[in-house]
């Protein structure tokens, strides 16, 4: 690889690749045997991944109390770990959704990879509530409304059944959506395949596409609905997903701000963590000019001002616990900040309200490795923000007779990290198999793309 | 046998296809279409398309199966099981909202997805003839090409030739379709397709078989079958005489129980104890169910001590006996509470009603085995 120029500021997507070269170096990964950094990366995530399915199979096995939960704190790592995986997808649609919307034409070169992060996200997020009803073969059947031998129905007044509908939505219509931006480039990978199954297989995902502009048409009218039905969903997820705290009365969850705070939070460390995978990605496949530097600072903007926004909200919740007046609001974040979890809270704290404020010099905003830094801290400071809102509200609660302090057991940490491997797995294959960049999108807003008389700048 | 599909024309720039699609259109063909790797700007406008009405089928679809999930929550909180839940009403509107979203997104995204596919794009019978052409070829990566099919009205092959290379095509081609191939009627008896319904219909019955027969039967699948706790009957190696829950200690009364008081000493117990219960018919109904449970098994169901333990123990000798019929109603009593012999006590599991019921019981059987002349009136 040659040496890369990262002051070199591009501002268009697209440098001045022809749509031949386009396609040629987006599907380049594909038809390469990838080199030796690629398996690397590979052995290195899916040893994670194998740790966090040994963790998983020795808890099914033996069951859950080989994790840390104990009687106050029952919801513990799991949930930290589901809330925080969800989050992570949340940029991935507001990504490829509400900046589809907003006509952000930097949006273009990044959207199908941060699509295919929200639904690696969910899987991964998927996993832990499932495990955490301890038999998920049962369970998986009970969360969902239908006819049984009990004459029995779900409870449609619970927040966690909201979940389900809400979380399984979500991946449903992200996966339709990603899908639907795929069969396009599906359709160029099978006129270009020369193999006899990648054609088949290829052919068989193109849905027989041809490019004819009377699909384009509806096809195109399709994409913009998906992208109006996602951008309220991406957002009612993670108002959901904190409705399972807000609508409980345990000090610490039963707050109004929780919705848009969760929200902002879950684009925040979404951000973070799409950014940093695209700048591994855009180094190790030559994709500079696809991926710009421009688009890592609009999203290292996006990431300070969430940053700020949550900030705010983890101000505004300490006023609200004083001017409440409510003594065990008052107390659980008091307790938060200088009790037996201070030095979670303060973890959190520094990482997502101090450290990217570092964003607003441009020098820093706009250097690789600084920005690459700053996201993990964001990563790692979102993690302990859930951590910090499931275990010290349950930890210490009304009755100070059950309080219990909450300790994560190595089995607990191997899910985990499986967790971390499993979903960066799956993004390395994607990116070893499938387009990583919307081959049909990019092209539209190249360079005379369109025809000129119609001033096709403005067209997305 | 080949047949002509259509003239497909290749061009270079977005312009020359907009100029090209435009003139088609005004020379009044109708089936034709244009084919360009990316959707070309103004392109419906050239082509006089009538705008998409995907919008409606989303609107129409999503609020459909938003109400009918709100009915559906509606029968089961107030038809199929009402019940309170929380001190909620059994509508609580509000708490249907998040789900009514939901259900309005998810089908209103994936139901018209599957609309453009069924309806717009011929799914599943999308097989076309230019999959596979140079054409398609080029216009999927860097070209642009329009295509007038042989079935229009208008269509003359020279002409068209002519009039699509007038238009600044710098290739015009003929394609051409297979007939059999493109025949999508079904083709049910297919050897391969009924082979592999066959090999659909095995796996599913022997993983269903499997799945309900073993695999749940195994754990950690076997609703926890196998717990790390004594049951009744288990040896525990925690006592030094292995039993598993500890005897009560010398004296203890159970609730419900009375002490006894002729321990040892069966002629007091038949002097002094007398049968407090009338053999009415609800008595000997309950004697009659203690004993099929208590004592049947050593003494048979009829007490004429045929046992069914098989010489696992000994017999239980006949209550038919001349000896047990002249004992008093307190010496039987006495017998079942203590036992006699290896004959164990049973005070301890049967109550006191419970124990003269059986006597009774005893009594009846006794006199229905040896029924007198004056017992048949
Ligand atoms: C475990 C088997 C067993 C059970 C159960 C059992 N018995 Fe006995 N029973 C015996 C044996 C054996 C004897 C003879 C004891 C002996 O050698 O004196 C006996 C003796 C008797 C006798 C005295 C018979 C005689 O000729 O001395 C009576 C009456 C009697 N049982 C009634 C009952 C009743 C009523 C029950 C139900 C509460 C009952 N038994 C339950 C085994 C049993």
């Amino acid at each position: 690889m040659s040496t890369i120029d990262y002051t070199k500021n591009e501002v268009n997507v697209h440098g001045n690749r022809s749509l031949k070269e386009i396609d040629d170096l987006i599907v380049a990964p594909l038809d390469r045997i990838p080199d030796k950094r690629f398996f690397i990366a590979i052995g290195f995530t899916s040893t994670l991944l194998l740790i966090g399915v040994i963790g998983v199979a020795l808890s099914l096995y033996y069951g859950t109390g080989l994790w840390g939960n104990n009687n106050p704190v029952g919801w513990a790592l799991p949930i930290v770990n589901f809330v925080f995986w969800v989050g992570i997808g949340h940029a991935g649609t507001l990504i490829s959704a509400i900046l589809f919307l907003l006509r952000q034409r930097w949006r273009n070169g990044i959207a199908r990879f941060a699509e295919a992060m929200t639904i690696f996200a969910v899987i991964t997020a998927l996993i832990f509530p499932i495990i955490h009803t301890g038999r998920p073969w049962v369970a998986a059947v009970y969360l969902l409304p239908y006819p049984n031998q009990h004459d029995i129905w779900v409870n449609f007044n619970s927040p966690l059944l909201w979940d389900v509908f809400a979380v399984s939505t979500y991946f449903t219509v992200s996966l339709v959506f990603w899908y639907v931006g795929l069969i396009p480039d599906f359709a160029v990978l099978r006129d270009r395949a020369t193999g006899k199954i990648k054609k088949v297989i290829y052919s068989i995902f193109s849905l027989g596409w041809r490019f004819s502009n009377r699909h384009w048409q509806h096809y195109e009218m399709t994409y913009l609905i998906l992208a109006g039905l996602a951008t309220p969903l991406v957002l009612s997820v993670h108002t959901i997903v904190s409705f399972d705290f807000a609508v409980s009365i345990l000090p610490g969850w039963h707050t109004t701000i929780f919705p848009p705070y969760f929200v902002a939070g879950a684009i925040f460390s979404g951000f973070a963590m799409v950014q940093n995978s695209l700048i591994v990605i855009r180094k190790v496949f030559d994709m500079n000019d696809l991926i710009p530097l421009k688009t890592l600072e609009t999203m290292n903007k996006i990431i300070l001002l969430t940053g700020t926004m949550v900030g705010y909200a983890y101000s505004m919740e300490f006023f609200i616990a004083w001017y409440s007046g409510s003594q065990p609001e008052y107390f659980t974040f008091v307790n938060r900040a200088f009790g037996p979890y201070s030095w979670a809270y303060w973890t959190m704290f520094s990482c997502n309200v101090f450290i990217p404020q570092l964003f607003w010099f441009k020098k820093i905003r706009t250097s690789i490795i600084p920005m690459f830094i700053i996201a993990i801290f964001v990563n790692v400071g979102m993690w302990f923000e859930r951590f910090v809102i499931v275990i010290t509200s349950l930890s210490r609660d009304f009755l100070p007779s059950s309080w219990a302090y909450y300790r994560p057991t190595i089995t607990d940490f191997a899910i985990l990290l499986g967790s971390f491997g499993l979903f960066f797995t799956l993004t390395l294959l994607f990116t070893r198999f499938l387009p990583s960049i919307a081959i049909a999108e990019i092209k539209a807003v190249s360079e005379g793309a369109q025809p000129s008389h119609h001033g096709g700048e403005d067209h997305e | 046998m080949s047949k002509l599909y259509s003239v497909a024309a290749l061009f270079n720039t977005p312009d020359d296809i907009m100029h090209a699609a435009a003139k088609v259109a005004d020379a009044g063909y109708e089936k034709y279409d244009v084919n360009t790797p990316y959707p070309v700007h103004g392109m419906d406008g050239a082509m006089k398309l009538k705008s998409s009405k995907m919008g409606y089928y989303t609107i129409a679809i999503g609020l459909t199966c938003m109400s009918l999930m709100l009915f559906f929550m509606y029968w089961v909180y107030n038809i199929d099981y009402p019940q309170v839940i929380g001190g909620k009403p059994l509508f609580p509107l509000p708490a249907f909202v998040p789900i009514m979203f939901e259900i309005t997104v998810l089908t209103g995204a994936v139901l018209t997805v599957a609309v453009m596919l069924i309806f717009y794009f011929k799914f599943p019978n999308n097989a076309h003839p230019l999959h596979d052409s140079g054409y398609m070829k080029a216009v999927s990566s860097d070209k642009f090409g329009i295509n007038i099919e042989a079935e229009d009205s208008n269509f003359d092959l020279d002409k068209v030739k002519a009039f699509l290379s007038s238009l600044g095509a710098y290739k015009v081609d003929e394609i051409y379709f297979d007939e059999e191939e493109a025949n999508t009627k079904h083709k049910i008896l297919d050897t391969k397709f009924v082979f592999g319904m066959f090999l659909i219909a095995g796996f599913t019955s022997l993983s269903v078989y499997l799945h309900m027969n073993k695999v749940l039967y195994m754990p950690p699948f076997d609703w926890m079958l196998v717990q790390h706790k004594v049951t009744s009957q288990d040896k525990s190696d925690f006592f030094n005489n292995g039993i598993s829950s500890r005897e009560p200690v010398k004296g203890t009364v159970a609730r419900g129980f009375m002490p006894y008081l002729f321990t040892d000493d069966p002629e007091g117990a038949a002097e002094n104890l007398v049968n407090p219960y009338v053999a009415d018919e609800e008595n000997i109904a309950l004697g009659k169910r203690k004993y099929l449970t208590y004592c049947s098994p050593c003494h048979g169901d009829l007490g004429k001590g045929d046992s069914r333990l098989k010489g696992q123990f000994p017999n239980g000798p006949t209550v038919h006996s001349d000896k047990v019929k002249s004992w008093t109603d307190g010496h039987i009593y006495h017998v079942i509470s203590e036992g006699q012999n290896v004959m164990p006590g049973y005070k301890k599991t049967v109550t006191r009603k419970e124990r003269w019921a059986i006597v009774n019981y005893v009594r009846t059987l006794q006199r229905a085995l040896d029924a007198k002349e004056e017992d048949m009136q």
